[in-house]
C-alpha cells in the first residue's frame, strides 16, 4: 500500500493543493492574526498585565458580562426548553411560522437588534412605558444588557433540544406510564435525562455567545462607566486610546474564559453521557 | 395505538394550552416585538422620509460597501470551504480533527476580538504598521480591513455545511469517476458539487447574511468614515447616535428584510437537505 505517515493513499487527486490552500488561508486569516493577541500581551510585564486586567472598571465589566451572560443563558435554558417542547410535542395553527421565527436572532444583524430593543425598552418605548409605573427600568441598566443577551442566545437552546425531543422514542415514555409512573415522574425520570446533554450544550453555546456579544448590547446598555460597560466595549475603548497591549490583555482573558467554558461543557457532556449509559 | 399514545404520553389539554401560550408569549416579547419595532420606527415619519433615508448618498455608499465586502468575503470563503471540505472529507490524514476544530475557531471568538487582531497586525502601531505606512497602503480604517474582518467572522460557514455531508457521502462516486478517466476538476464539478448543492447554497446564504450584518468586528477596523468606510450596520449606528432615529431604522429595516429573506431561504433549503440526508440513509440500508 502506498501513502505515507501523514496521509493514507487514495486514487483521488488534489489532496495536497486543497490541503495546502486550506492551511495557507486558515493561517493567514485566522491563526497568525490571532497569535498577535498573545504576542502583544507577552510584551507586557506581569505586573502591568495584572493591573490591566484587574483595574476596577475592568472587574466591574467582568461582573456584568459574566453575570448577565449567565443569567441570559439560564433564562434561555428554561424558556428555550419550553419552546422546544411546545414545537416538538404540540400541534397548533401557525406552528411552522413560529418554528421559523426562532431563527430570527441568528439572522437579524446585531446592531439592528440593539436599536430595536432599545427603542422598545426605553422609558417612552412600547414595553418600557408599561414597566415604568412599577419602577422597572430596562434600557441603560444592567437589566437591558440581560434582555439583549436573552435575545441573541434564544435559538441555541431551542435548536439543540428540539431535535432530541422530536427523535425521542415515545415507547420509553409509554412503558414508564404503563408501569404506573405519573406524568411528572415520566418527565423527570425519562424525558429530562434524555434531553439533559442537549440542554447543557445549548446552554453553553448561549453563554459563550453572550460573553463576546457587542452589537446588540452597546445600544441598550448606555455604556455607563462601572455600571453598564461590558468587557468587549472596554477592549474597543482601549483600542481607541491606542492602548493596544491593554486591549490585547483583555482579549486574552476573554479568550481564556471562553476556552475554559467550552472545556467544562465538553467534560459535563461526557459525564452526562456516561451517567446515561450507567443507568 | 394512537389512542394509547395520546393517553399515556400526551399532556392534558389545559397544560398544553398554558405551555403553548407561555412559549408564544416569550417568543412574541423577544422576537416578534423587536422585529415589529424596526418596521414601525422606520415608517414613523412616513414613506417619503423612509425613501429619503435609504436613497441619500451616504446610505447608498454604505449599501455599496456592504455588497462589496460581503461579496469578496463570501467568494473567498466559498473557495476555501470547498478546498477544505475536499481535503477533509475525501482523504484520510493525521490531525484531521485538529483542523476541523481550528476551522470552527472564529465562532468562539468575540467579534470585537476579530477586529482587534487585524488592528494589532496592520494598525498604525501594529506589526506591519510602519512598513504599510512607508508604502502608503491602508488596511485598517479602510476597505481591506473591513473585508478581512468580514472574512474572519464568516470563515467557517461554507466549510462546516459541506464537511459533514461530504464525509457521509463517501468517495465511491468520485473513485468511479476517476477510474473511468475523468480529471480531478471534472469529478469536482460534475460529481461532488452537484451532490452537495443544497448544503453549499445553505452555507453561502448563511455566510452572506452574516457578512452583510456584521457589526462588532467591522466597527473596530472601520474608523467610521462617512461615505467611505461605513457599512450598512455602521451607518445605522452613526444615524442612531445622531438621534436620527427614523433614518437609522429605515436603513435597519433593509437589513431586517434581508434577515427575513434569509430565514425563508433557510427553511426551504432545510427541507431539501433533509431529503438528501434521508436518501443517503435509504441507500445505506436498502432493505430497511
Amino acid at each position: 500500500m502506498r501513502g505515507n505517515w501523514f496521509q493514507r493513499y487514495s486514487i483521488l487527486p488534489g489532496f495536497w493543493p486543497s490541503f495546502g490552500l486550506s492551511m495557507l488561508y486558515l493561517s493567514l486569516v485566522v491563526l497568525i492574526p490571532l497569535s498577535a493577541i498573545f504576542l502583544k500581551t507577552a510584551a507586557l510585564t506581569w505586573p502591568r498585565f495584572w493591573s490591566a486586567v484587574t483595574s476596577p472598571a475592568v472587574v466591574a465589566s467582568y461582573r456584568l458580562t459574566f453575570g448577565a451572560s449567565l443569567g441570559a443563558a439560564l433564562v434561555n435554558a428554561v424558556f428555550g426548553f419550553l419552546v422546544a417542547w411546545v414545537l416538538a410535542r404540540y400541534r397548533f395553527p401557525g406552528k411552522r411560522l413560529v418554528d421559523a421565527l426562532v431563527d430570527l436572532p441568528f439572522a437579524l444583524p446585531t446592531a439592528v437588534a440593539g436599536i430595536a430593543l432599545t427603542s422598545l425598552y426605553s422609558e417612552n418605548g412600547w414595553v418600557g412605558r408599561r414597566l415604568a409605573p412599577w419602577g422597572i427600568r430596562v434600557a441603560f441598566t444592567p437589566l437591558g444588557v440581560l434582555v439583549a443577551l436573552i435575545f441573541i442566545g434564544l435559538p441555541f437552546v431551542v435548536r439543540s433540544v428540539q431535535p432530541v425531543l422530536e427523535g425521542a422514542d415515545r415507547e420509553l415514555e409509554e412503558a414508564a406510564a404503563s408501569l404506573g409512573a405519573s406524568r411528572w415522574q415520566v418527565f423527570s425520570r425519562v424525558v429530562f435525562p434524555m434531553v439533559r446533554p442537549a440542554l447543557l450544550t445549548g446552554f453553553a453555546m448561549a453563554f459563550a455567545r453572550a460573553l463576546g456579544e457587542y452589537g446588540s448590547v452597546i445600544f441598550i446598555s448606555g455604556n455607563m462607566p462601572m455600571r453598564t460597560e461590558i468587557t468587549p466595549l472596554l477592549i474597543v475603548a482601549k483600542l481607541e486610546q491606542y492602548d493596544y497591549a491593554g486591549a490585547a490583555a483583555l482579549a486574552v482573558v476573554m479568550l481564556a474564559a471562553s476556552f475554559v467554558l467550552l472545556l467544562a461543557i465538553n467534560l459535563l457532556g461526557s459525564y452526562s453521557r456516561k451517567y446515561m449509559e450507567a443507568q | 395505538m394512537n389512542a394509547l399514545r395520546s393517553d399515556s404520553t400526551g399532556d392534558p389539554a389545559p397544560l398544553r394550552w398554558a405551555l403553548t401560550l407561555l412559549a408564544l408569549a416569550f417568543l412574541g416579547l423577544f422576537v416578534v416585538l423587536p422585529l415589529a419595532a424596526v418596521f414601525g420606527q422606520a415608517l414613523a415619519k412616513g414613506w417619503e422620509a423612509y425613501w429619503a433615508a435609504i436613497s441619500e448618498p451616504d446610505a447608498l455608499a454604505a449599501i455599496r460597501l456592504t455588497l462589496l465586502a460581503s461579496g469578496i468575503a463570501v467568494l473567498s470563503n466559498l473557495v476555501f470551504g470547498v478546498a477544505a471540505a475536499w481535503a477533509i472529507a475525501k482523504f484520510q490524514f493525521r490531525g484531521k480533527n485538529v483542523l476541523i476544530t481550528l476551522i470552527d475557531l472564529p465562532f468562539a471568538v468575540s467579534p470585537v476580538i476579530a477586529g482587534l487582531i487585524y488592528v494589532l497586525v496592520f494598525g498604525a502601531r501594529g506589526w506591519f504598521g510602519d512598513w504599510l505606512d512607508a508604502h502608503d497602503i491602508r488596511i485598517v480604517f479602510a476597505v481591506p480591513g473591513i473585508v478581512l474582518a468580514t472574512i474572519f467572522v464568516t470563515f467557517p460557514f461554507v466549510a462546516r455545511e459541506l464537511i459533514p455531508l461530504m464525509q457521509s457521502q463517501g468517495t465511491d462516486e468520485e473513485e468511479a469517476g476517476i477510474s473511468l478517466g475523468a480529471g480531478g476538476w471534472q469529478v469536482l464539478f460534475r460529481i461532488t458539487l452537484p451532490n452537495v448543492k443544497w448544503s453549499l447554497l445553505y452555507g453561502i446564504i448563511l455566510c452572506t447574511a452574516r457578512a452583510m450584518g456584521e457589526f462588532g468586528a467591522v466597527s473596530v477596523v472601520s474608523g467610521h468614515i462617512r461615505g467611505q468606510t461605513n457599512t450598512m450596520p455602521l451607518h445605522v449606528e452613526v444615524l442612531y447616535n445622531e438621534y436620527n432615529f427614523a433614518a437609522a431604522f429605515a436603513v435597519a429595516s433593509l437589513l431586517a428584510i434581508l434577515a427575513l429573506v434569509t430565514m425563508a431561504a433557510m427553511s426551504l433549503l432545510e427541507w431539501k437537505m433533509r431529503r438528501v440526508y434521508s436518501e443517503l440513509q435509504a441507500e445505506a440500508s436498502p432493505e430497511a
